[in-house]
């Protein structure tokens, strides 16, 4: 059981992972990730999207007949996502203002119905729920990642404005890493996002290549959907 | 009947559906509700703090919010017009305006003083390019300070554009787009103020923020 758990957090962390192996989400990815900062809060909110979501759907997929699972998760997603963009707006309206918004790009997501379909549908709540948060995770870490490379590149910074999402007290975070820098206008602009994740999904591969050279590529997931 | 068996009934999945669709329209229905409230006031709040971006400290001592009027424009429609009072005199009023840029429209808040100079300029709302318009805002550039002061006489109504048009406003690097709407935006607000100044401060001083549309 202990093995079938680390798998599932491996393949969301990396195997597996949303944007580098099952190349998913990539509107938000490609929309948001101008800066560290606001992929790690677009990752964030996700995650708990996907947490929630795979929790919902999983304790109630005995219910849910085969025929109309597609519109159910639907409707189900697009509600939660709702009730999260209404809660924060009232309660958090601090963060609201620097994520809001990215929530409503969250119903977009199709990693989250992906994950609804492919996983929450067919097993226990405790194993759906750990899937989404390490698939989450996995979107979380692929997201601020590119936002980093694109915002070094691109402002010559690491990180701004962190404060603004995760409070006062991360003001350490931001980072000045080329001062008077005119910055790389490309990075910042959507063709930075398409070259850094498709550098980055080359490294990985070569990466994989190198570790296991017998491993066959990852499959894809389903196309069509972003 | 298992649960099975009703499974591959066709009512089943229309029931299905539709009790999720009911539940779910209750949960959003029921968050709403809840949350209504603490959306209005964080709202309100939100905008208190952009007046207060655009009047000098200790300009007014009175609740903008509450002292606020709608005059209709040019164009037929209305505009809120917020007035800012000290010891009950009328000083000044603050005013949003709407300016068009490169990417979409750029929301702006404006205050004036009863001379019809501007006391201070902000963006609060805009899609312009990342590192290259949004050096309107206040937080990524000194640009928008540079109307503090500004009236319609001066600088001279064909200085009124940015450098590139002949007027005495900077444009940035590679966006002048996004400027010249800020610009075009704020001469113009300073017309509306113009042309409606007695309007405004002859308009009974009323809470309408229950009856008054954005």
């Amino acid at each position: 059981m202990t093995t079938a758990y680390r798998d599932i957090v491996e393949d969301g962390l990396w195997r597996n992972n949303v944007v580098f192996a099952q190349i998913l989400g990539m509107c938000p990815t490609m929309a948001v990730t101008t800066s560290g900062t606001n992929g790690l809060g677009m990752g964030l909110a996700t995650t708990a999207v996907l947490l929630l979501a795979n929790m919902i759907i999983s304790s109630l997929r005995h219910w849910i007949s085969p025929q109309v699972r597609i519109p159910v998760f639907i409707v189900l997603i697009a509600a939660l996502v709702t009730v999260v963009d209404m809660a924060l707006n009232a309660y958090l309206h601090d963060l609201y203002k620097v994520l809001g918004m990215y929530i409503a790009l969250i119903v977009a997501n199709c990693a989250v119905l992906g994950r609804a379909e492919a996983f929450a549908a067919r097993q226990p709540v405790l194993a759906s729920g750990l899937d989404g948060l390490s698939m989450g995770l996995g979107f979380t870490f692929a997201l601020t990642l590119i936002g980093l490379i694109r915002e070094l590149f691109g402002a010559g910074t690491l990180f701004s404005q962190a404060s603004l999402l995760l409070g006062p007290s991360f003001a350490f975070m931001e980072m000045t890493v080329v001062h008077d820098y005119g910055g790389f206008l490309l990075m910042i602009l959507p063709p930075g996002g398409f070259l850094v994740l498709g550098l980055l999904l080359a490294g990985k591969r070569l990466l994989e290549s190198r570790t296991s050279k017998a491993a066959a590529p990852a499959p894809l997931a389903a196309a069509g959907c972003h | 009947m298992t649960l099975e068996e009703l499974r591959s009934k066709l009512g089943y999945h229309s029931f299905v559906l539709g009790l999720v669709a009911l539940v779910t329209s209750g949960a959003l229905a029921l968050t709403d509700d809840s949350t209504h409230g603490a959306i209005v006031a964080a709202e309100a709040r939100d905008l208190q703090q952009s007046l207060a971006q655009v009047l000098p400290d200790g300009f007014a001592d009175n609740d903008l919010l509450k002292d606020q009027v709608a005059i209709k424009g040019e164009d037929g429609a209305n505009t809120l017009v917020y007035r800012a009072r000290l010891h009950g005199e009328a000083k000044g009023a603050v005013f949003k305006v709407t300016g068009h840029g490169y990417a979409g429209v750029i929301a702006i808040l404006m205050g004036v003083d009863n001379a019809g100079r501007i006391l201070g300029v902000r963006v609060i709302k805009h899609q312009e390019t990342p590192g290259l318009g949004d050096k309107i805002e206040a937080a990524k550039a000194r640009w928008i300070y540079d109307f503090d002061g500004k009236s319609l006489g001066d600088p001279a109504p064909e200085k009124w554009a940015v450098k590139k048009d002949g007027g005495q406003f900077d444009q940035f690097a590679g966006a002048t787009i996004t400027p010249r709407g800020v610009v075009k935006a704020v001469k113009g607000g300073l017309q509306f103020y113009a042309a409606h100044r007695t309007e405004i401060f002859a308009a009974p001083t009323a809470n309408v923020a229950s009856t008054a549309k954005e």
